[in-house]
């Protein structure tokens, strides 16, 4: 298995200052973000935490390029994302990004196998589609089309897609959120030991308090702003999270 | 295979019924469209060989009697090729075996060998020997309808005397890729037949040695058709001649020509709405399908596939079901092109056939095709790769409904929940409904667009024999005969009612136009040959005066009242004034009438007939015909129910295979529509449907909701393909109309009620297998899938 040098400690990847997201609703307007400044740092493992509504997914849209900022800029090791045109945010998600969301949004027609190489055939130096699967522990269910899986083996399926490519950043959209909990712990075991063994910043958007636990850091959101930064120096294992 | 690819594939094999009814659609605008260019390709590139290899004439005229001296003036003629003069005659013929009068027509060839110009095609046997009198060579339809060959023999009846011919070969010619006889609409090879004979013997028999009757001119490179033939008009115009024809006014070439020119309108028409619902359909089935796929579609682009990856997977899967359309079409039109260029090869005689498909035609499908489906998705594709990622991770808004005009105006209260379910889904979706509506009313229009030329014709021919043209036989004479020639015939047993005309050749000018036509003689109270006005009342022939028909009227820009120049092209040769008065209503041929007295003063020769119209006692027929046979000065015997048979037979056939193939492709077209609507009607709506029967309505129930509003949309499409239909035969008509013959635009209700019936039936078929896909709707399912 290959992997990625490790990033020195600290180094940031993400920069977001005074990013702020309004809505034009016609006659309102709805902010989702108000001026969020955030960093996230090279190989670390986040938990974004808040209630619905929060502007979190507004956010972790924004850093994934998927949607673009109405006021503030985000830089990408450097890189103005908030400058970048429709050619560059895609090349930006072909080669650096990995996505995961709440509904997996696996293609149904395609085996697990194949959407994973969906992601494979356009990247740069991915790994195979088997080696992905493997790390998320689906080696026997490369096969199955999505209707034939499990929610959490389809969640699974989803990450080793967003790994497979090996980005330098995993951005998860309540991951667990269409799970029960034995089976989120599951996923979110993969998802650690992808943050550990391939050194991936990670990214978790959450309202669920329990899981913050396996953060490193910690970053409430409430009413689109960043309202505190919890440092957290002994995450606990996924397995050892309950809720 | 690229994982992106696979999908492409998966998808349309799980939509594969509307992706089959779509490439249907396209399959039936393909294949008429290669099947009627292939023909004409075809045909156009056989007749040009044809043409030049057996050296068809590029002018022609014919003159009463000319010295063969004449020729070498001809020959000085600017421009001039070569010349070619021969004898032809017209002659009553006894075929063995055949009780009816048959018509022929002696063209004359050197003995021994080809002529210079207008060269036979020799199917069987030999040319005609030197010194052999009684040799002929027959035209090969004439010979297939009699099943004579070389070594058979039939009488012919030449200047009043018998004489058995001898066939000694099968013959083509360029010149007669179709015989028609003079006068009639259609060919009938069985009463009317071209044959060739030697010159010397042809030329004994009718008194034309060391003269000629007919003349072929070939152009010397570069020379002026027109030109030339005026020059020819003023060396033979001494002689009789009643000017010259360029190659575009011959018969058989024009008769193809005019051919063409339909095939080609048709081959724009037909394809252009198979292609345009083939595009809507697309249009509403791509756009639903990229509906579904908002997410998968922000997946791919979540990952880094671009908008143009992302829309040009769409357009590839699109391209598979043009790509099947046009290859399948192109397949079937070839086969049916096959068949329709031989339908054409009996009716249009060559001696062989170069059916091939040229890649220009398959290159204009391929484009046609690609073009169609691009423009159906283009607005639906360019909506998805705009879609901004994160807005399509989100599921699509809730369709905005409201209540419906009829609701607002207070008639809320005449409606139960599902039928206004049904109002609102159409209100809401007008476009949508309205395209459904127009697209089902394609494959009307379709229909009616293809009985109607039968509507059409069956009206014209009611009108021409029925009210216009009324005798059993028409007798013409060799030339202008005295009036006892009526009492003769009057007097013959069988004979009901006799009535004479007279038809003289002319030429009508008004200001700067002019054209060449016959004014037939009609006399004071007409009871077998009636001209007729606007409102197919008999108008009576005032003793002053010229009726014109009024397509011909237009085409002089003559109004009643106007004075038109007769210049007329026999006897007298005079020119005078003449003025106008009603116009006519003739569907078929460009006319002109006149009182028989004021026409026999213009013309000259004193009181005389051109021939005699007959009503008959239909028992003595056999003997009548056999009569007048005898008689040197009758030149042709026609009997009006032979050329009505002979009409429907050559156009039955034709016909009968073309509302066919229309009724198949048509059917296509509202399967297509219905089917795909009906399907992305259920795909849309198969939660809300779903949650109803949770609620406890029946199948029945919910059934109604759904395909009440096709049912409607079906209902309501049909006076629209009428409308479509009456229009479309309108534009097409307007591409059909030549010299020869008007079609009206007269649609029957039969074949209302017959487009009625296909389309209502494959709205059926499709309702039917919705409503068993709505039997199988997963109820649990349905609800616990994700919005």
């Amino acid at each position: 298995m290959k992997h990625p040098p490790q990033e020195t400690p600290h180094k940031i990847v993400f920069e977001a200052r005074g990013v702020t997201k309004v809505y034009d609703m016609g006659t309102v307007q709805v902010y989702a973000l108000r001026g969020v400044d955030l960093d996230l740092y090279a190989g670390e493992l986040v938990v974004l935490l808040g209630a619905s509504g929060s502007g979190k997914s507004t956010l972790l849209n924004i850093l994934g390029g998927l949607d673009t900022a109405t006021a503030g800029r985000v830089f990408y090791r450097g890189e103005d994302l908030t400058q970048a045109d429709e050619h560059q945010l895609t090349d930006y998600r072909r080669y650096h990004v990995g996505f995961v969301f709440q509904f997996y949004n696996l293609i149904p027609s395609l085996t697990a196998r194949e959407n994973v190489a969906i992601v494979t055939e356009i990247a740069r130096d991915p790994m195979t589609p088997e080696e992905a699967l493997d790390i998320v522990g689906l080696s026997d269910r490369m096969d199955h089309f999505p209707a034939q899986l499990s929610g959490g083996q389809q969640q699974r399926v989803a990450i080793a897609r967003a790994i497979a490519k090996q980005p330098a950043v995993l951005l998860c959209d309540e991951p667990t959120g269409a799970l029960d909990s034995k089976t989120g712990v599951v996923v979110l075991e993969a998802l650690e030991r992808v943050n550990r063994a391939l050194g991936t910043t990670t990214a978790i958007i959450t309202h669920n308090a329990a899981q913050a636990q396996m953060a490193s850091r910690i970053i409430h959101l409430s009413d689109g702003q960043v309202t505190q930064i919890e440092q957290n120096p002994n995450p606990m294992p996924a397995s050892e999270i309950t809720w | 295979m690229k994982a992106i690819d696979r999908k492409m594939l998966r998808d349309l094999r799980a939509m594969w019924g509307q992706a089959l009814a779509i490439a249907f659609v396209i399959v039936s605008g393909v294949a008429t469209f290669v099947t009627m260019t292939a023909t004409m390709d075809s045909l156009q590139r056989t007749l040009a060989t044809y043409y030049a290899d057996y050296r068809f004439a590029d002018a022609f005229a014919s003159v009463r009697r000319a010295p063969e001296q004449l020729q070498n003036r001809l020959r000085q003629i600017e421009g001039v090729g070569q010349v070619q003069t021969r004898v032809m005659a017209a002659v009553n013929l006894e075929v063995p075996g055949f009780g009816e009068p048959v018509t022929g027509q002696i063209v004359s060839i050197p003995e021994g060998k080809q002529p210079v110009l207008n060269q036979l095609f020799i199917r069987e046997g030999r040319l005609v020997r030197p010194g052999r009198e009684d040799e002929v060579l027959l035209n090969e339809a004439f010979a297939e309808a009699h099943g004579l060959e070389p070594g058979s023999t039939l009488t012919a009846i030449i200047n009043g005397r018998r004489k058995t011919l001898a066939v000694v070969g099968i013959a083509l010619s360029p010149e007669f890729l179709m015989q028609i006889q003079p006068g009639s609409l259609f060919p009938d090879p069985q009463r009317f037949g071209v044959m060739w004979m030697g010159r010397p013997a042809l030329a004994a028999a009718y008194d034309m040695e060391g003269a000629f009757n007919d003349v072929n001119i070939a152009l010397a490179p570069g020379a002026d058709v027109r030109e030339v033939v005026a020059q020819l008009d003023v060396l033979l115009k001494p002689y009789g001649s009643q000017g010259g024809q360029e190659r575009a006014d011959q018969p058989s070439h024009f008769y193809i020509t005019e051919e063409f020119r339909q095939l080609r309108s048709m081959a724009t028409i037909l394809p252009v709405i198979f292609l345009a619902v083939a595009a809507f359909l697309l249009n509403i089935v791509v756009t639903r399908l990229i509906g579904t796929q908002r997410e998968q579609i922000a997946v791919l682009k979540a990952f880094g596939y671009s908008s143009t990856d992302v829309g040009w997977h769409f357009v590839k899967m699109v391209l598979v079901i043009a790509a099947v359309g046009a290859v399948g079409g192109t397949v079937l039109g070839l086969w049916m092109g096959n068949g329709m260029a031989n339908l054409y090869m009996e009716f249009y005689r060559f001696p062989y056939l170069d059916y091939t498909l040229r890649l220009p035609v398959f290159f204009a499908v391929l484009a046609l095709t690609t073009g169609a489906a691009l423009v159906g998705v283009i607005r639906a594709v360019r909506r998805a790769v705009k879609l901004p990622p994160a807005e399509a991770m989100r599921p699509a808004p809730p369709a905005n409904y409201r209540p419906t005009l009829v609701e607002r105006i207070g008639l809320k209260h005449l409606f139960d929940q599902p039928t206004r379910m049904i109002a609102r889904n159409l209100e809401r979706q007008p476009i949508k409904a309205l395209l459904t509506i127009i697209g089902m009313a394609a494959s009307g229009a379709i229909l009616v667009l293809g009985l109607f030329f039968s509507d059409a014709f069956d009206y014209i021919i009611d009108v021409q024999y029925g009210m216009a043209e009324r005798a059993d036989l028409t007798v013409t004479f060799n030339q202008p005969t005295s009036t006892a020639a009526l009492y003769e015939v009057q007097a013959m047993p069988g004979v009901l009612y006799a009535e004479p005309f007279r038809a003289v050749p002319v030429r009508l000018h008004h200001h700067h136009r002019s054209y060449e036509t016959g004014i037939s003689g009609i006399p004071d109270r007409p009871y077998l040959r009636r001209v007729l006005n606007r409102d197919l009342d008999p108008i009576s022939i005032p003793p002053e005066g010229l009726v014109l028909t009024d397509r011909l009227a237009a085409k002089l820009d003559i109004e009643a009242g106007d004075q038109v120049l007769v210049e007329v092209l026999e006897g007298s040769r005079r020119t005078i004034a003449v003025p106008v008065i009603a116009p006519a209503q003739q569907y078929i041929g460009l006319g002109a009438y006149m009182n028989l007295n004021q026409l026999n003063r213009i013309a000259g020769n004193g009181a005389a007939l051109s021939g005699v119209l007959v009503a008959i006692d239909a028992r003595y027929e056999d003997q009548l015909v056999d009569a007048l046979q005898e008689r040197p000065r009758v030149a042709s015997i026609v009997s009006q129910e032979r050329i009505i048979e002979s009409v429907y037979e050559t156009s039955g056939q034709s016909t009968l295979t073309f509302a066919f193939i229309l009724t198949l492709f048509a059917g296509v077209i509202a399967f297509g529509v219905v089917y795909n609507s009906a399907r992305i009607t259920l795909a849309e709506r198969d939660r809300e449907l779903a949650s109803l029967r949770v609620l406890g309505f029946t199948r029945n129930e919910i059934a109604y909701i759904l395909l009440g509003e096709l049912a409607l949309l079906t209902l309501l499409s049909l006076p629209v393909a009428f409308a479509l239909g009456a229009l479309l035969s309108a534009a097409t008509v307007e591409s059909l109309q030549t010299d020869l013959y008007e079609f009206p635009v007269v649609l029957g209700r039969g074949t209302f009620a017959y487009a009625a019936v296909v389309v209502l039936s494959a709205a059926a078929i499709s309702a039917l297998i919705i409503r068993r896909m709505l039997n199988k709707l997963d109820l649990v399912g349905v609800l616990k899938t994700r919005e």
